[in-house]
């Protein structure tokens, strides 16, 4: 973003009103989510009264005097977009974090929606390798969808492994609270996968100031919009941490004296966050923008006010969970869900996808209630054992994140674990799908 | 001359304007922004200022911009055209809007006023009408649209002059009405109505009496839906609500289907523009396209759009009614809309309600599910909407204002449980929580009993029963152990695990299975009880489980396979043969007592 003073711009020097997070001050001619510089600090425009106008400064405002000096800059927030973002990293201002400036034409961020009767339906299969989303939880271009996990769970290495694995055109990182540690592991796995190219980064980490958080997703999605509707490309936008950028969205709220809602969150939270995941889609020109995000839990609580909005607003959700029972992590295949799933399973893979998917993940729950069973102290029947046996199997050769393996692959040794441990009438899928791919082994 | 004003303040959509002039409540206006037209609704006024809300971005809005009173509420256009379009919540159509983005203050028109309607005329010169007569009829895709007196006539009138059949644009003068005191008004095939005010142009609303078949086994058996009736699906995220719908509007038996998509995902109407177009419609033949109007005001347009995105689905939805229709009317998500009643009352700094929500929230909501409705026309003819809206509870948790607001008015509540999605029990309709009042109503008794089997309705309350039996069992086996309680609790949930299986799981993504006729749910209804009345020799606990999942198994494969095909037949024979390995001749009924 630029910094430098412009004609038109105006300058005031008094301010009326000093909070945490906002100022406010007498002018005229203001434009609403107008940039302003306030002692240095970037700022915008989020509530006009007659002539006094309140800012919100993303840097927060320890410091400001009440004489600071307020430029107005006449524009709401941009991005410089041009092919010259790949490969680079930038602060949560658009501004290359080693130097230097950005050649490209100047573009609003948080612009406006794609008309949805030019939006094309989601077809393209995302295979990960990891059978936990592949086999329960496909992903689609044009999906958008988070892990839901607690913060000690391996949510960002699963995602750039993600990434890596997606055959994306161009991958835009957008880092809100990430510690310096993760933000180095990004750039690490990116560059020794020869894949610095295709990136780009927008980074706030935890030594940043928290309200700047606020303009990253915003940054990036301008960025992929760039790439994915000039130049036709897939783009994957990974959002880490959206609990942290909502967080973020609080602070502001509650010091603009708005009623918070559930959580201490504000009332626009679903509005809030949809207009940026909504910003996945399939072009009708081939581009594609995927967005796969992070919600960090608290204590695997998916009811508090983010992941709940989040949920609704999302085409699903992996659940990463630790499997104490085969020591690993999982995705959790009852809290996850990807709702695009059937526009790929079964259709780009192989026919009894959806049946088989299906009926391993039922087998599952009977072995859940088996295990309630047993750890209430009561005896297991024939069956029972089975399904925990089953469950082991299940969870150590399809639903750990280290799976990695193709779609046919995860189809066969599903089959291979019913034949293993049932007969078909207790797997109940369709009885052609039996006759043609369950090898009976015994 | 219009009212004019000026911006006095701005916080996100709402705008405070400062006006001499006469304003109304609801009043639309624009704010002149630059070259654009941004369109804005009053929603309170204050002595000299007025607070609007815009239905459209106000990025760059300045203190002292323009603002135009247009002196009408927000209208819609009615008239030859509307069906199969897709609208934006304002009725803009979408596909008439230039490029891949929204342009902020494109509006465009909901018809299409160059093309031609056939049009025959239904009325006489010196017929005696009144708002809502039928004067003429055109075809809309496969559907005879009426072309009525406009709803905005009060008293009556007597036809002057009668265009004869032809071919004409809708914007045509088809007739001239003489009012009482002489004077002569013109009628085209268009007229316009404000949303928030009901269409009333029937003779009287009865209680519903007939049942709106749905295909949906735990809806139609179950818990049915009335014609003209009302419902409800809440659930948590993921349990779905949208699956359920748009099941709904491709298998519901309505002649027509509208269907708002408030404040959801914008992947999920893409789904209906691009499915819809080539699915059949079993009951026509034609293209489901061609019966269905999409409302689309998704997530990310504007939230001040969200209320009337459901006001202009329902007032749609009235006009066909008046044409002796049969529609069904669809929201998802109407949470989404009682959010943005909440953002903007927030912003307006009112006395909230539970939750932050506006104090007249209850109201607002009994308000809009009391213009669902079966009705007479003054003409004798029928004609029905039927309403069924989603609610997105926070948390999953069905104590929160908006479905307790609902569940006052809704006749029908389907429950999604997270725990049947959680395990992959599609549809997710809690068998036990759901109801459907319509049950209970003796005319639709009746009807059930009348159309469907004699015995029908004692048939599904005993299957209800049977539910509720393997519940308790279930609960007691999980408290005392499978071997702590007789092994008749493991034949009882069994029995319930079997209806659970048959009747109330059904594949939405499977195509013979995602939809079942009457005669089919009572045939499989039938079938399931005779089983489920079936008494057998168990040794132990453990053979009753591998014992049942067999039998379900078979009926399953029935449920997927063309009914009464040969496949259907073999399976049904399969049945049999594993009927046969157990069961104990002499059939004793499943004890009732205490139903
Ligand atoms: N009847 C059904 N049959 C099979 N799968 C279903 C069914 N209903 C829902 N699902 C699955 O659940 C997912 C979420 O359903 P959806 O209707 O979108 O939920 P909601 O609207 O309640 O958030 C779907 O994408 C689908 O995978
Ligand atoms: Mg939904």
């Amino acid at each position: 973003m630029e910094k430098d003073t412009q004609a038109f711009q105006r300058v005031y020097t008094r301010l009326f009103q000093l909070t945490k997070a906002t100022v406010s001050l007498y002018a005229k001619g203001i434009g609403n989510e107008e940039l302003a510089i306030v002692d240095g600090r970037l700022a915008q425009v989020v509530k006009i009264m007659g002539d006094l106008v309140t800012l919100q400064i993303f840097g927060g405002t320890e410091g400001i005097g009440t004489h600071a000096e307020v430029i107005f800059a006449g524009k709401a927030p941009t991005l410089n977009v041009g092919d010259d973002l790949a490969g680079r990293f930038f602060n949560a201002y658009g501004e290359p974090i080693e130097g230097g400036k950005i050649m490209g034409r100047q573009q609003e961020i948080g612009g406006p929606s794609v008309n949805p009767v030019r939006r094309k339906q989601p077809s393209e299969f995302i295979p990960t390798g990891i059978a936990g989303i592949d086999l329960n939880n496909a992903l689609v271009t044009g999906q958008k969808i988070p892990f839901f996990a607690d913060p000690d769970q391996p949510f960002n290495q699963v995602m750039a492994m993600v990434a890596l694995r997606a055959k994306a055109d161009k991958i835009i990182l957008a880092g809100m609270g990430l510690t310096n540690d993760d933000y180095l592991y990004f750039k690490n796995v990116f560059d020794d996968a020869g894949a610095l190219d295709r990136i780009v980064g927008f980074i706030n980490t935890t030594e940043d100031p928290p309200v700047e958080r606020l303009l990253v997703p915003d940054m990036a999605l301008a960025a992929a919009e760039y790439f994915a509707v000039e130049k036709n490309e897939k783009v994957l936008v990974l959002l880490t941490d959206m609990t942290l950028y909502s967080d973020a969205l609080s602070i502001v709220s509650n010091r603009m004296d708005q009623i918070p809602s559930k959580d201490s969150m504000p009332g626009s939270l679903y509005s809030d966050l949809a207009r940026l995941y909504e910003k996945a889609v399939q072009l009708p020109d081939g581009g594609s923008i995927t967005i796969i995000a992070v919600t960090t839990l608290s204590g695997g609580d998916i009811t508090h006010a983010v992941p709940d909005n989040t949920g609704y607003i999302t085409e699903g959700q992996l659940f990463l969970r630790k499997d104490s029972e085969v020591g690993k992590v999982i995705v959790d295949p009852f809290r996850s869900l990807s709702r695009l799933k059937q526009l790929v399973i079964g259709k780009k893979t192989r026919e009894d996808h959806p049946q088989v998917m299906n009926a391993a993940v039922r087998l599952y729950a009977d072995a859940a209630n088996a295990k309630t069973k047993q750890e209430n102290g009561f005896d297991l029947t024939d069956y029972d054992e089975r399904t925990l046996e089953f469950a082991r199997g299940y969870s150590r050769k399809l639903l750990a994140i280290d799976v990695n393996i193709d779609t046919e692959e995860m189809l066969e040794t599903a089959y291979e674990l019913f034949d293993k441990h049932f007969k078909p009438a207790e797997v109940g899928i369709r009885q052609e799908f039996v006759d043609k791919y369950w090898k009976p082994n015994s | 001359m219009n009212t004019t004003g000026n911006v006095t303040g701005i916080i996100a959509n709402l705008v405070i304007v400062e006006t001499e002039g006469k304003v109304g409540q609801n009043e639309i206006c624009f704010i002149r922004h630059g070259d654009a037209r941004l369109m804005a609704e009053v929603i309170k006024v204050m002595g000299k200022k007025a607070y609007i809300q815009v239905f459209e971005s106000t990025r760059g809005l300045k203190v002292g911009t323009e603002v135009e009173f247009m002196d009408h509420m927000l209208e819609v256009t009615l008239g030859p055209g509307i069906l199969s379009k897709n609208f934006d919540g304002l009725q803009n159509d979408l596909n008439k809007m230039e490029g891949v983005f929204l342009k902020r203050g494109e509006y465009t028109s909901a018809l299409d006023m160059e093309k031609k309607f056939a049009f025959t005329p239904l009325a006489k010169k010196d017929d005696k009408v009144t708002a809502g007569s039928w004067l003429g009829e055109v075809k809309e895709n496969w559907i005879p649209h009426k072309i009525m007196v406009p709803f905005t006539f009060s008293g009556n009138y007597a036809v002057k002059s009668l265009k004869e059949a032809g071919e004409f644009t809708p914007d045509t003068v088809i007739a001239v009405l003489t009012d009482q005191d002489g004077q002569d008004h013109k009628v085209s095939m268009v007229q316009k109505w404000p949303v928030k005010v009901p269409i009333r142009a029937y003779k009287n609303k009865p209680r519903p009496f007939k049942i709106l078949e749905t295909g949906i086994r735990v809806m139609d058996t179950l818990n049915p839906m009335a014609e003209g009736g009302t419902g409800f699906i809440p659930g948590p995220f993921g349990s779905g609500k949208t699956v359920l719908q748009h099941n709904l509007s491709k298998n519901a038996e309505a002649d027509l289907v509208v269907i708002a998509a408030c404040g959801e995902r914008a992947n999920e109407v893409v789904e209906i523009f691009t499915e819809f177009p080539e699915l059949d419609d079993p009951r026509t033949g034609r293209k489901l396209m061609e019966r269905t109007t999409i409302i689309a005001n998704t997530s990310n347009m504007p939230v001040a759009a969200r209320e009337a995105s459901v006001y202009t689905a329902m007032t749609i939805a009235e006009y066909y009614r008046a044409m002796g229709l049969k529609v069904l009317l669809l929201a998802d998500s109407t949470s989404r809309w009682a959010q943005a009643l909440r953002e903007m009352s927030n912003r307006m700094e009112e006395l909230p309600g539970p939750d932050g929500f506006p104090m007249d929230l209850s109201a607002i909501i009994a308000n809009f599910y009391a213009r669902a409705g079966f009705v007479y026309l003054p003409n004798g003819e029928t004609g029905s909407i039927t309403f069924i809206g989603t609610v997105s509870p926070a948390g999953g948790n069905l104590k929160e204002p908006v479905t307790e607001s609902t569940k006052k008015v809704a006749r029908c509540f389907y429950a999604l449980s997270q725990d049947r999605a959680d395990s992959k029990r599609y549809p997710a309709i809690d068998p036990i929580d759901s109801y459907s009042k319509y049950l209970e109503y003796p005319e639709i008794a009746e009807y059930l009993n009348k159309t469907i089997a004699a015995d029908w309705t004692e048939s599904v309350f005993q299957a209800k029963d049977i539910l509720l039996r393997g519940k308790e069992a279930y609960e007691q086996i999980n408290i005392l152990g499978d071997d702590g309680v007789p092994l008749d609790y493991h034949v009882k949930y069994w029995r319930s695990e079997l209806i659970d299986f048959v009747i109330l799981q059904q594949d939405a993504f499977d195509k013979i299975d995602a939809s079942s006729s009457l005669e089919r749910q009572h045939y499989m209804l039938t079938k399931t009880l005779e089983v489920a009345n079936m008494e057998f020799r168990f040794d132990s606990f453990e053979e009753v489980g591998p014992y049942f999942k067999q039998v379900i198994n078979a009926l399953k494969q029935m449920n997927y396979s063309d009914f009464k095909s040969e496949k259907f037949k073999k399976h049904e024979k399969e049945l049999q043969g594993i009927l046969k390995e157990k069961r104990v001749e002499k059939s004793v009924p499943v004890d009732t007592e205490g139903a």
